[in-house]
């Protein structure tokens, strides 16, 4: 089980995945949007995304978990 | 038995190192012997040891626990200092410690490069009066390395643990690198931690090669192998010079490598969409010649030194596609010392702007960036090697400046017509400056204010009006850009540019 955090502070602006699509490794999961930049949030490890812990539109803090890979 | 052979014999008996069970030990855990690594570290054999002797009256410390000598890495010249961890986990005694101040001092003395292969459990605690508080104790180590700092390359190769008081050899040197699963850095061991403070940790967590490199950012390159240490730091070498009274040496040029996009398709034409800035790279430096620092650490900011027709430069980059690029205290404060490097060996530097600018929020405040990113403009305003700063998208506020804008004497400040210079980007820009008319407007005819305002306000930063207000010196065709620097880097290599005159700057550390 792989935790995907947010690399900075921002808000989720777009879903790439949806739950229970397979993931490759440094497939993009979220996209934010932070400093008026897309900022992609990409999983290192391949696999099932278990759980999106976010909605478009949610503000993320640095570290905060965004998906749940297996 | 004759004179000759018992000094054979003491001699080979010497250099087998310690007992038989410790260099087991070492090689279950992937360790090679010190005198192994330094072969594979030289061109040949070592050429001079100095003080195999030391402590040979006593059985079980051979040479002390550290070999000292010089060799020729690349035909250049180097001193190194090697822990040999059969002995006593390579510790320090009086004696190592004599071996590695004078070992430095023949650094000094040749202005050559100083190499720290460290293996190391500490102190000889049973020596301390004698290895730690004098004149010639421990200190003097440091004190020894602060001085060739800028003047002699230091690179420490770190194999094993590098711990209490010997964690700051590493601290010292211009670059470490680190054994994944071996190599460790600490003040205080996992059991110190948790009889002192209580904590409950790991050494991996704690002080672990992978921590190091991507967390405290006091370890510079992660590599899976002693071997793999070895050939990186041959690498690193040759883009060095043997002291900073020399410029690095020239190979052969060689071509970029060959790529079905070309720069101008890698581009995105929308600013806030992000690229890989390493496919930007590898299309303007000779083929396979990046040779990255800090790659872990604050991926936001590219730092590494690379070659273009066959001559050194230091390439310090903006990530677009980590964080948007947007510069934190770590990034500043990894570039503040990459940048002090390349100007203390004569290496040209090359800034590739694409930057949103400075985090804001209260995060990134109470982390200092406001001095974080003040020991960066330093460190680049200070640099006085050829300076290039290249606009490939946006430059937007403060990140202008840390990234050699105008204002800071680089030789030239380019741009691509993706160029956008301006203190924000055009939607803050609108926000900022219209917020209450745009609130007070009906809701449906908001869009298109702001879209009107958006346009009036990329008018104003177009790229060719700030050349025409020469702000920047040339727009240059992207896929030229290469040729570009190739002939700027040659003419601006005449500059002999002295800083100001005093003793030193007072640094925003």
């Amino acid at each position: 089980m792989t935790e995907i955090k947010a690399s900075m502070a921002g808000s989720v602006w777009k879903l790439t995945v949806g739950t229970g699509e397979k993931v490759e490794p440094d497939q993009d999961i979220v996209i934010l949007e932070s400093m008026k930049m897309e900022i992609p949030i990409a999983t290192e490890t391949g696999g099932t995304v278990k759980e999106l812990k976010v909605t478009e539109g949610d503000f993320v803090n640095e570290a905060d978990v965004i998906a749940i890979i297996e | 038995m004759t004179y000759t052979d018992d000094l054979q014999n003491r001699v080979d008996q010497i250099k087998k190192g310690g007992q038989e069970k410790y260099h087991r030990k070492n090689e279950e855990k992937g360790k090679l012997f010190v005198r192994r690594r330094l072969e594979l570290l030289f061109d040949e054999d070592m050429d001079i040891e100095d003080a195999l002797f030391a402590n040979n009256m006593d059985d079980g410390l051979p040479s002390d626990g550290v070999v000292t000598g010089i060799g020729r890495v690349n035909g250049q010249d180097v001193c190194i200092m090697a822990n040999d961890s059969t002995v006593k986990a390579g510790s320090w005694g009086k004696r190592t410690v004599e071996k590695i101040i004078r070992i430095q001092e023949t650094a000094a003395k040749l202005e050559i490069p100083m190499l720290y292969l460290v293996d190391s459990a500490g102190a000889r605690i049973t020596d301390q009066v004698e290895m730690f508080p004098g004149r010639r104790g421990a200190g003097r180590i440091f004190h020894n390395q602060i001085k060739l700092a800028g003047r002699v390359p230091q690179v420490c190769l770190l194999f094993g643990p590098s711990a209490a008081g010997g964690a700051y050899i590493p601290a010292f040197c211009d670059i470490v690198v680190m054994v994944d699963g071996n190599a460790s850095m600490y003040l205080g061991s996992p059991r110190m931690a948790e009889k002192v403070i209580g904590e409950k940790v790991s050494l991996e967590e704690m002080g672990g090669a992978n921590m190091h490199c991507s967390v405290s950012g006091v370890g510079d390159v992660l590599v899976q192998s002693e071997e793999e240490a070895i050939t990186y730091t041959r690498s690193y070498l040759t883009y060095f010079p043997a002291n900073f009274r020399n410029k690095p040496g020239v190979t052969d040029p060689v071509d970029v490598q060959a790529f079905e996009k070309s720069i101008t398709d890698l581009i995105p034409e929308n600013q806030n969409a992000p690229f890989n800035m390493y496919d930007f790279i590898n299309r303007i430096i000779d083929e396979d010649s990046f040779c990255e620092v800090k790659k872990k650490f604050a991926p936001e900011l590219i730092t590494g030194l690379a070659r273009i027709n066959g001559k050194s430069v230091g390439i310090i980059a903006n990530q677009p596609r980590v964080k948007g690029g947007v510069l934190f205290p770590d990034s500043a404060d990894k570039s503040a010392k990459f940048i002090q490097l390349c100007d203390a060996f004569n290496i040209p530097l090359l800034f590739l702007m694409d930057i949103p600018g400075f985090m804001i929020g209260t995060k990134v405040e109470q982390a200092g960036i406001i001095r974080h990113g003040a020991k960066m403009l330093a460190a680049m305003s200070e640099a006085t090697v050829p300076k290039i700063s290249v606009v490939v998208r946006k430059a937007y506020g403060a990140g202008l400046y840390a990234m050699a804008g105008p204002a800071f004497e680089p030789d030239a400040c380019l741009a691509l017509p993706t160029a956008q210079i301006a203190v924000m980007g055009p939607e803050a820009a609108v926000n900022a400056v219209y917020a209450n008319k745009i609130a007070e407007l009906p809701e449906e005819e908001r869009p298109a204010f702001i879209k009107e305002k958006q346009e009036e306000y990329k008018d104003n930063i177009d790229i060719y009006r700030l050349a025409s207000e020469m702000v920047i010196d040339a727009i240059v065709e992207p896929n030229d850009l290469r040729n570009e620097l190739t002939k700027r880097y040659k003419i601006y290599e005449a500059k002999n540019a002295t800083f100001t005159d005093r003793k030193h700057g007072v640094y925003p550390v």
